[in-house]
């Protein structure tokens, strides 16, 4: 399974910080070494219309975008964007969207919920941990870097159990 | 942006991956005005400390300061959307001729699906047009290096360069490995009437050039990498280029495949002697049958897409379907709409719009989103600078109408102050609203000559819009607060009914600079 690319879909709406857990997720397949394409579009998602990120990563990606029924996990953030992204999932995959509300009442700070998925997702994926926590220091900038991993430790053991 | 701290590989965007490139390349001045999908390449470049990079009042500006760089010596960058190139198709057309002196790379971002645009215009056809190459990266690593082997090419062959992106290209990030940035010696800038003074005489001249340069450029599209040849088992073969071979990979890995780099001049023997190594020769584009029609008068037997396909993105779904030559299906899932922001201003601007029932001509902004439910209070979009135009031109078709224009503040730096001076001259009526937001907003917040601050946020000169619209020769200038909602429709409504022309500066800042 060498040659395995990886697919993910993100979704929900703007503000919600879809984007920035793709981008956790990107981070944390560089360092651990594979090829990485996340793809997303900018634009109009700023003024509340739907938000769809796909991280792929494996040994050669060729498309950045994962193709319908292409998606090993799906993370969606927004109920009404749900039905259209479940189109993404393969038959036999991961939808994680049932964590949504487990997570948001896991977390103190709802602005940490976007994390506390990247956590859950971690757990389902062939990343290891000090890659997460590398990406989480490269995303967050000295800005909420210990917040932000104590958030995520708690969303992959939710999503380890 | 950030580097991995392991290596010097960081995850980029297409269009930071492109400003690393240039960056690297010794690049001096880059120029441009705001637009999805490209404002990020100037969001990038301006971090550099040795760049000197601006936001130009519009498309046009920015290609002639950015090419005025390059004649007189300096490698420099001008970065658009498609539709920002037609602003700069005027300047565009005669730099064919003119050449440079140094480096100069012409960026073009398209946006097939319109993701936030208002056609899908494909730009491949202006490098035919102009007689300029063009490179198209496949993905955000490629960017990085076709810009730098555009300025290259910028400077052997004296020619402006197309650099054509799309909004997956530009969007998409991936591991890009980034190298130390070398600035070649500065070449002297020279006094040259015969060729930067483009009067007919020298201009035919010129001309002689520009059609044995495409000779040149042709035969290096014959032998450049970018154009390169995979072999696969024979059977079925691609002829295909941008983000299109990427989904083609995916999907048949056995292909055979020359993936076009450098579009335009055409490698006509390239593509006749891999014909001849594939059983069935099949062309992907997205967008117009810019390679297909040229490989048909080729005389060489190829598939091409239904041209259903024209329309609209490709998506890797969409492949299977577009190479067995089958109709496009449509698959429309409903998306969320963007709005406006539940704090914009924009709402109690379009909601005295609708009271008072007018024809609202509109423009391109974050405002042209008045025109859904339940404003619908906007009726026109067709470019930056038309709902200036657009007043005077609908008074005079349908007189007695109640009748405005709208536009931003950037938008009205950008392209309304000549319709204003134009309305004014030609003694026309109407309101014309400046929706004055102090931002460019729709693209994200950039700067623009009346914030009075620069790309890099250093006080400037402020341009007061109030003092440019009096000059421009309009009868009232106005300024009031849409929030205010009841003394901004009382004017409204005054000055709508007055046969004079007058500007209403309809001011309250954007919520996202408040962020």
């Amino acid at each position: 399974m060498k040659d395995k690319v990886y697919s993910v879909t993100f979704g929900g709406i703007g503000g919600q910080g879809v984007l920035k857990a793709s981008e956790l997720c990107s981070w944390a397949a560089l360092y651990a070494g594979y090829h990485v394409k996340k793809s997303e579009v900018h634009g109009m998602s700023q003024r509340g219309g739907s938000v769809e990120s796909h991280v792929r990563f494996g040994r050669r990606v060729y498309s950045p975008l994962v193709p319908a029924g292409g998606a090993d996990v799906l993370l969606c953030f927004h109920q009404e964007e749900h039905p259209r992204l479940l189109a993404f999932l393969k038959k036999e995959g991961l939808d994680l969207t049932g964590y949504v509300d487990k997570a948001a009442a896991l977390v103190a700070n709802p602005r940490g919920l976007n994390t506390c998925l990247v956590g859950v997702l971690s757990a389902r994926l062939p990343i290891r941990e000090e890659c997460w926590m590398q990406a989480i220091e490269t995303v967050f900038k000295g800005k909420g870097v210990d917040e932000n991993k104590k958030v995520f430790l708690d969303g992959r053991r939710l999503g380890q159990s | 942006m950030v580097k991995a701290k392991t290596s010097n590989q960081a995850l980029l965007s297409g269009n930071e991956a492109l400003s690393y490139g240039a960056y690297e390349a010794g690049l001096s001045v880059a120029c441009a005005y705001p637009g999805t999908p490209s404002t990020e390449i100037l969001e990038t470049l301006a971090q550099f400390p040795d760049v000197d990079a601006q936001w130009s009042v519009n498309e046009k500006v920015a290609f002639e300061v950015a090419l005025g760089a390059a004649i007189a010596g300096a490698r420099s960058l001008f970065a658009c959307k498609h539709v920002g190139l037609n602003v700069a198709m005027d300047p565009l057309m005669t730099a064919s001729y003119t050449g440079i002196l140094a480096g100069f790379v012409v960026v073009v971002a398209d946006d097939p699906g319109m993701h936030s645009s208002q056609n899908e215009q494909d730009t491949r056809w202006v490098a035919l047009y102009s007689k300029l190459p063009m490179l198209e990266p496949a993905s955000p690593a490629e960017a990085r290096e076709y810009v730098q082997e555009a300025f290259k090419i910028s400077e052997k062959y004296d020619t402006p360069v197309l650099l054509r992106m799309t909004t997956r290209v530009a969007h998409t990030k991936e591991n890009v490995v980034l190298g130390e940035r070398r600035v070649p010696p500065r070449p002297e800038f020279e006094r040259n009437i015969p060729k930067y003074v483009m009067v007919p005489g020298n201009a035919y001249q010129r001309h002689i050039l520009v059609e044995k340069r495409l000779g040149q450029l042709q035969a290096l599209s014959e032998r450049t990498r970018l154009n390169r040849v995979e072999k696969g088992d024979g059977r079925l073969g691609f002829v295909t280029s941008s983000v299109a071979y990427q989904y083609l990979k995916e999907n048949y890995p056995d292909a055979s495949y020359l993936k076009l780099g450098m579009t335009y001049p055409f490698c006509d023997e390239k593509i006749r002697a891999f014909a001849k190594t594939v059983k069935k020769l099949v062309v992907v584009e997205e967008l117009d049958p810019f390679l297909e029609e040229h490989i048909k008068a080729l005389g060489v037997k190829v598939h091409a897409k239904d041209p259903s396909f024209r329309i609209g993105e490709l998506t890797p779904e969409l492949i299977g379907p577009l190479v067995a030559g089958e109709v496009k299906q449509e698959v429309r899932t409903p998306k969320r709409k963007p709005r406006l922001c539940p704090e914009c201003p924009h709402w109690a601007t379009f909601a005295a719009l609708k009271k008072l029932d007018l024809y609202v001509a509109g423009d391109i902004g974050c405002y042209t989103l008045a025109c859904l439910p339940p404003l619908s209070a906007l009726h026109s979009c067709l470019c930056m600078g038309a709902g200036v135009t657009f007043n005077e031109g609908w008074h005079k078709g349908a007189p007695g109408k109640k009748i405005v224009g709208v536009l931003g503040d950037s938008t009205f730096v950008h392209s309304g102050i000549t319709g204003l001076i134009n309305a004014a001259y030609n003694k026309a009526k109407g309101v014309i609203l400046v929706l004055d937001n102090s931002t460019t907003a729709m693209t994200g917040g950039q700067q623009h000559p009346a914030t009075g601050l620069t790309i890099r946020n250093e006080p400037t000169k402020k341009l007061i819009l109030e003092d440019i619209c009096r000059a421009c020769g309009v009868d009232h200038v106005d300024v009031v607060d849409p929030k205010n909602l009841e003394e901004f429709r009382t004017l409204l409504e005054k000055r709508v009914n007055e046969d004079a022309l007058s500007v209403i500066i309809s001011r309250h800042p954007c919520k996202l600079l408040r962020r």
